[in-house]
């Protein structure tokens, strides 16, 4: 078996991975996993190293022209490195990293530790929806000075949530 | 160390404690960035100025921190950067950085956080011994009060955005740090490593030499960070390594049992020469200390206790050693300084228990026990 960088040496490193029904290999020779700092487990994982090779085959092509809005970014950066620019980046390449996120994780949606700003936030989101369907039943009633009301009560919501992402 | 440990005197009871007999260390480290913000391998060097500044005051400021160090990269000299590394504390990969990262360590050197090493924050808590809750109760908290003065970079969808894709979600990597001589010795670690790869874990080395890991230190852990709670993962990490235990105490009995004499032997060479010698590879050292406190578990070393040992781990390590001779020493005059010091921690040691005498029972054929890990 060639190595599947280099396509040149014997892969002697095996490298697999199951991540639900999904499995991952990658066979490598010495030389290349010592380039890729495999044998250095202080360095990030090979997985992450490696991504620049990776991340190439999985993003759709019209990707290659994209910059991230807010760090400008480009497809070729991470095509190198296999890190993103900043935050933005994950929207700006949304298209092509979520197969890449689905290959390399258990789920596609984050279901853990959120921080207590964010609680707050999707709290008033929750908020809005909620009034918005309560001004819309009354409506529908032709209740119209409760429905006043309500419309209130969300104005003074969004003001807080606006408030609330300007800090 | 904390970790209480018990001993039973007179018995070769494997069992007693294992968790603590095989698990060097537990860690949690979880991985932030600032919104809004590059990431520190793309921002120019005055946001990442600005990154360190913003993250290095709200870490001060933690109670956690008190009296503890908080440093700019560039003020560290190569040795003291070593030193870090060598007690875990940064990563080979921070130890690099100079002006613009930082970094901030509590007192009881427990709790540490890296400013702009892959990311804008990287903060892990460490133990000795098997307890991950712990760890990641700890790290979690100092989490919750940094996150009260910064703001990070999160999508409800995908979490705490990082750098890397790979750590996007959670940003957790738990892990922990196993000494398993036994399977090593048996031959059934690459079983052992292939099923903790299956299982979607990886493991290493203690500082990597390839697949051979010195001293027979391994560390385990978690490769995925989205789509699963951060307590999830860890109780499954805990699963995992309460298997690992079980394969290396069952590892060891089948040893004593079927090659004693091999056991014997490998423990009483490993104390012949550390006693004895007077110039010692840092490799050669981590390799006999693993024979060494295996003879402690297994009760044929006594005046010594693991502590001891994992001590000596540390302090025989290249910048530990130059920092207790004070000044630069080449990899020679380490070598001698390493014998020396090991010499004399050992010497009050009693010579290990010899297998009794007349000839050791054939060695059986055949595999030696399961290593499959559900």
């Amino acid at each position: 078996m060639l190595c599947d960088i280099c396509k040149e040496n014997e892969a002697t490193v095996h490298f697999s991975q199951v991540v639900g029904e999904k499995v991952r290999k990658i066979d490598i020779c010495e030389g290349c996993a010592k380039a890729k700092g495999l044998t250095d487990p202080g360095s990030v994982s090979m997985l992450g190293d490696m991504l620049g090779e990776f991340a190439g085959e999985q993003m759709p092509a019209e990707a290659e022209n994209l910059r991230c809005p807010a760090c400008g970014f480009t497809l070729a950066n991470f095509k190198k490195t296999g890190r993103l620019g900043c935050g933005a980046c994950y929207e700006t390449f949304e298209g092509g990293l979520k197969s890449l996120l689905r290959a390399m994780h258990k789920g596609e949606r984050h279901i853990g530790k959120v921080p207590a700003k964010a609680v707050a936030a999707r709290d008033l989101t929750d908020q809005v929806k909620s009034l918005e369907e309560d001004l819309q039943r009354a409506i529908s009633e032709e209740r119209y000075e409760h429905a006043a009301l309500i419309r209130d009560k969300i104005r003074a919501v969004e003001t807080k949530m606006k408030a609330e992402a300007a800090k | 160390m904390t970790v209480p440990r018990r001993r039973r005197k007179g018995t070769i009871d494997v069992t007693d404690n294992p968790q603590q007999v095989v698990v060097m260390s537990s860690r949690v480290r979880l991985a932030r960035n600032l919104q809004g913000a590059p990431f520190p391998g793309w921002a120019k060097k005055p946001d990442r100025q600005r990154a360190l500044d913003t993250i290095m005051a709200a870490a001060v400021a933690l109670p956690e921190m008190k009296g503890g160090l908080s440093q700019s990269m560039d003020n560290f000299t190569a040795m003291e950067k070593q030193l870090l590394v060598e007690k875990h504390l940064i990563s080979r990969e921070h130890a690099a950085k100079n002006v613009g990262s930082g970094v901030v360590i509590n007192p009881a050197e427990t709790v540490s956080l890296m400013i702009n090493e892959e990311d804008h924050l990287r903060m892990q808590a460490l133990l000795p011994g098997l307890c991950l809750r712990e760890v990641w109760d700890t790290i979690d908290r100092v989490d919750s009060a940094l996150e009260a003065q910064l703001d990070y970079a999160y999508s409800p969808k995908l979490g705490y955005l990082t750098a890397c894709p790979t750590n996007v979600g959670t940003g957790i990597r738990a892990s922990v740090m196993l000494h398993l001589p036994a399977l090593v010795l048996a031959e059934q670690i690459n079983q052992i490593i292939q099923a903790v790869n299956k299982l979607g874990l990886a493991v290493r080395g203690l500082y990597g030499e390839g697949t051979e890991a010195s001293g027979n230190l391994f560390q385990v852990s978690n490769q995925t960070t989205l789509g699963e709670r951060e307590m999830d993962l860890i109780e499954r990490l805990h699963k995992v390594i309460n298997q690992i235990i079980e394969h290396e105490s069952n590892a060891r009995q089948a040893l004593l049992e079927k090659r004693p004499q091999m056991i014997y032997d490998q423990v009483g060479r490993a104390y012949g020469i550390l006693t004895n010698a007077c110039v010692q590879s840092s490799k050669e050292a981590m390799n006999l200390l693993s024979m060494l406190r295996l003879g402690v578990d297994l009760d044929l070393v006594r005046g010594l206790n693991h502590q001891q040992i994992d001590e000596l781990f540390l302090t025989t390590q290249p910048a530990h050693l130059q920092k207790q001779a004070g000044q630069k020493l080449s990899a020679e005059q380490r070598d001698v300084l390493r014998a020396s010091l090991l010499r004399d921690a050992l010497k009050d040691v009693q010579r290990p228990k010899l297998l009794a005498p007349g000839f050791p029972p054939p060695e059986e054929a055949g595999d030696e026990g399961k290593t499959e890990i559900a």
